[in-house]
């Protein structure tokens, strides 16, 4: 074996957000000898800046919520190309998966008769998400954090995984990684390997996403000749700060919306009533009397276009600027300031107020909040069996956002956080009971010695390009070309961009030793981030229709009978990445019938 | 809006950061242009960018809610994501230093596994089992005051600024900082949790060793009243003499909440 540093597991989880964390403990409860490695420090993944909350059907605020209603809206939401199976164990499990939460202590807020509360969001017939204000995702990543340091699950921080490792048969059996803070290679040899490595937003130049989101387990599974689908699909959050720069991208929760706050244009106009489509309308309020009594009349009033899914919303508020109707620094206007009273707010949305008054100086109790859709969610990700989170190779699995399916073309706000709890259990199971009968992990020394090779050239560089400029170019290319709406000839540039790009990135150079080397952490990561920009552009190229979180300009509607029943795939073979058509796994009948009592 | 004053956005700002490893370092000048409304993070990534790659910071959401950008600015213990240029006169140079209660690991970056290590020790919570109905009930105005302690972003900078541990090293095997005394005061304020930590606040956690000066409570971003709402009350919970076990358990799960009792 390699000189490096080596350590042996039965299952490792790469990834410590709500995914990850959930995975190995229940990895660990089931008697697999786990670890987690991650990126940044315990407790500091994005799922920590999750704000709005955990959607699941309790049925605490409203009984007649059950996980069938919550099953419904998700595959509307997702415009029918989820994966049925995905959705509907999501929809079923979350209720028990929050409830455990609060066994391990985490604090919801409560409603009147002591239960947790659930609050409304976009695309939920009822009010369902479990929350905490709007910092739901720090409660959620601290009652894990300390449930899996109760369970003495063994955790590497500031690891980085370059490289997963195969046995000669092809299957998975640990990966190659570096501690960021000494520079020096780490081994792991495992029977299985969860991916739980969060989204890529951050090769988009507008984004609420981390430096960590760099899509890392996407490339890490397509390399190891894993199937990425619905990569197409990115979701742009329609409410992101645009001002000042400094937090251009920054999220402003949805809850703002759930709890009151409607969306203007520069005519004072509430706009939304204008974008409502046909598949919504039945189910929308048509003036803004019957909107705004929805907040408290759920079975009398239909629910305000203002919560409409994010990609309807995020396309609406695009058009209004391209109109002229946009805010001094090219969003529009989200006011809660004139609905609700300052106390409520404040009480509601206390990291809302904080964000704004601090970074942009703005009172929301006061003043109207300017946004612009910012890029946010990867619908997109590993083809996984929805039951065991198995990918398409063996001993790998995936589980949270890297995984694909569950959320279809548009994802659901809060159906993330309950995805994480439900998948990162089931991850967690599937993977602990093939390692308990697997072969022992074999990696193939040479895997091991070409990427240290590639990783130290760029040390030892001194012709090398600047790692940042490569990264800002790509950041500007994706966001120009390959955005909100899309159109044929912008993709195909978007397509050649890549390829100069991917060039220039062979060539790096950061000086500097190895110890905590931000330039050469970054250059590592761009490796990744090429091989998932160019999936999400052959797949956008591909895709000749509009559905969710993707918009083609030249396609603008959808095609029911063609792309409405493919999935598309993207796989690698000899460093091509190629794009086939895939059936959608066809919904049972009991299901379907849900779909069509509906209208 | 901001209303930084033209100059900012064109000026040069002198940046002081301090540069170095475990071995030693010493702080290094660079001169760098400041957009209107940019935060210190924003500065020390913008000289990252185009005059030393290599600069070693920690950052993650530039919201001020995950707590990796501690560092301690102009000497004062603050978050640099959340730390705005504009509160900074433009003409006198910004320093920038590692946190100085924990060890240096290069740059900006601290080993703060001092507090990782700690946490492992905290017991952990044992919350009572649902009611009959199968619900775990809580009210709000019986939880608020642990959802205070919750927000807490784990930046570390009231372990930072604690003189307990920032001037006596050798403390560090006795005390668990005010961070963690939030975690003790949470489960002794839990209206579920069934576990009596009072005396291993005092004997593992090293409470009694806090002189309440009050500096953690002035650091903390998340303005969590850490010394009067937590580590005074668990203080007094502690030294309380008459403290009789079996009769604190019943006196917690028999606890009828304040008001507001279901309708029904
Ligand atoms: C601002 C914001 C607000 C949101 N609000 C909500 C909400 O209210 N409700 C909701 O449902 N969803 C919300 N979302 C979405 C949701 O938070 C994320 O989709 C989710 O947290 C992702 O969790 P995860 O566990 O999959 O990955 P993450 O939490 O992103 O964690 C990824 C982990 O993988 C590690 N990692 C990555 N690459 C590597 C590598 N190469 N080697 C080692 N480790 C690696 C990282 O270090 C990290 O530990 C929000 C997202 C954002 C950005
Ligand atoms: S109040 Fe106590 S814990 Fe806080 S800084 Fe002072 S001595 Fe430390
Ligand atoms: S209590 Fe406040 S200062 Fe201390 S770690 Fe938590 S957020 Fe930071
Ligand atoms: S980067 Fe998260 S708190 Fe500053």
């Amino acid at each position: 074996m390699s000189s490096f540093e080596t350590h042996e597991y039965d299952v490792i989880v790469i990834g410590a957000g709500g995914a990850g964390l959930r995975a190995a403990i229940e990895s660990v409860a089931l008697g697999s000898k786990t670890a987690v490695i991650t990126k940044s420090l315990l407790g500091k993944a994005h799922t920590v800046m999750a704000e709005g909350g955990i959607a699941a059907a309790m049925g605490n605020v409203y009984p007649e919520d059950n996980w069938e209603v919550h099953f419904r809206d998700t595959m509307r939401g997702g415009k029918m190309l989820n994966n049925w199976r995905m959705a509907q164990l999501h929809a079923q499990e979350t209720p028990d998966r929050v409830w455990e939460l609060e066994e391990w202590g985490a604090v919801f807020d409560r409603t009147g008769d002591g239960k947790i509360s659930q609050r409304d969001f976009g695309g939920h017939r009822y009010a369902r998400l479990a929350h905490v204000g709007d910092r739901t995702g720090l409660e959620m990543i601290r009652t894990l954090q300390q449930k899996a340091v109760a369970d003495g699950i063994e955790v590497f921080m500031e690891c980085s995984i370059l490289k997963l490792l195969t046995n000669d048969d092809g299957s998975v059996c640990g990966a190659l990684g570096y501690h960021r803070v000494s520079g020096e290679y780490v081994v792991f040899k495992a029977k299985a390997v969860v991916l739980a490595t969060g989204g890529l937003g951050r090769s988009w130049k507008v984004t609420s996403n981390s430096w960590e989101c760099t899509g890392d387990g996407h490339a890490l599974a397509i390399w190891a000749g894993a199937e990425l689908i619905d990569m197409e699909f990115i979701q742009f959050h329609p409410t992101g700060m645009v001002w000042p720069l400094s937090v251009k991208g920054l999220l402003v929760t949805e809850g703002v919306r759930g709890d009151g706050g409607t969306l203007r244009n520069s005519d004072g106009t509430r706009f939304m009533f204008n974008y409502v489509p046909e598949m919504f309308r039945a189910e929308t309020a048509d003036t803004e009397e019957e909107a705004d009594r929805w907040y408290t009349d759920k079975k009398g009033a239909r629910r305000t276009p203002d919560l409409l899914p994010r990609d309807e919303v995020a396309r609406a508020i695009n058009s209004e600027v391209k109109a002229g109707r946009g805010s001094p620094h090219g969003g529009v206007f989200l006011d809660i300031f004139s609905r609700r009273d300052p106390e409520y707010i404040k009480r509601r949305l206390p990291s809302m107020y904080h964000q704004f008054k601090q970074l942009a100086g703005v009172d929301i109790t006061r003043e109207a909040m300017e946004i612009g859709p910012t890029c946010h969610y990867a619908m997109g990700g590993v083809r996984v069996d929805p039951d065991t989170a198995e990918s398409t190779v063996k001993g790998l699995f995936a589980c949270g956002e890297v995984a694909g399916g569950m959320h279809g073309s548009n994802r659901l706000g809060g159906n993330s956080l309950g995805d994480l709890l439900v998948f990162g259990r089931r991850a967690g199971i599937g993977a602990s009971q093939y390692a308990s009968s697997c072969k022992e992990p074999s990696p193939q020394e040479g895997e091991i010695k070409s990427i240290v090779a590639e990783a130290d050239k760029i040390l030892t560089s001194t012709s090398g390009e600047n790692p940042f400029d490569v990264l800002h170019s790509l950041q500007d290319t994706m966001n120009e070309l390959v955005g909100i709406i899309r159109v044929e000839r912008e993709l195909v540039e978007a397509k050649d961009a890549l390829a100069k790009l991917s060039d220039r990135a062979r060539n790096l150079s950061a000086p500097g030793n190895k110890g905590y080397n931000t330039g050469w952490h970054h250059a590592l990561d761009l490796r990744c981030q090429l091989t998932v920009a160019q999936c999400v552009t052959l797949a956008a190229l591909e895709r000749k229709e509009s559905r969710g979180g993707h918009t083609r300009d030249d396609f603008p509607g959808p095609d029911k009978d063609h792309f409405g029943k493919v999935n598309l795939a993207c796989s690698m073979a000899s460093g091509e990445i190629s794009v086939t058509e895939t059936p959608l796994p066809e919904m049972p009948a009991e299901l379907a019938r849900l779909f069509e009592e509906a209208k | 809006m901001t209303n930084a004053s033209p100059e900012t956005s064109k000026k040069s700002w002198k940046m002081r950061l301090w540069r170095g490893d475990s071995k030693g370092g010493q702080f290094q000048e660079y001169d760098s242009p400041v957009l209107e409304g940019e935060v210190l993070l924003d500065v020390v990534h913008a000289i990252q960018a185009s005059q030393a790659t290599d600069i070693a910071v920690r950052w993650n959401c530039k919201a001020g809610k995950c707590g990796s950008c501690s560092a301690e600015i102009n000497g004062k213990p603050s978050l640099m994501c959340m730390t705005r240029m504009d509160n900074f006169d433009p003409g006198v140079p910004i320093t920038v230093a590692p946190l100085k209660t924990f060890p240096i690991v290069k740059d900006l970056v601290t080993d703060v596994s001092f507090n990782y290590e700690v946490a492992k020790r905290v017991p952990h919570l044992k919350i009572a089992d649902p009611g009959p109905d199968g619900v775990r009930r809580m009210y709000q105005q019986d939880v608020n005051r642990i959802q205070e302690f919750r927000k807490c972003i784990e930046c570390f900078l009231c372990q930072d600024v604690c003189h307990v541990i920032r001037d006596h090293e050798d403390n560090k095997k006795y005390f668990a900082g005010p961070r963690f005394f939030l975690r003790y005061a949470e489960m002794s304020m839990h209206p579920l949790n069934t576990e009596d930590v009072r005396s291993k606040a005092r004997e593992e956690g090293g409470i009694s060793l806090c002189n309440i000066t009050k500096c953690c409570t002035e650091v903390c971003p998340e303005s969590i009243h850490i010394t009067d709402n937590a580590i005074i009350p668990m203080k007094e919970r502690v030294v309380d003499r008459h403290f009789d076990p079996v009769a604190w358990l019943g006196r917690k799960i028999s606890r009828k909440p304040y008001s507001q009792l279901p309708k029904s």
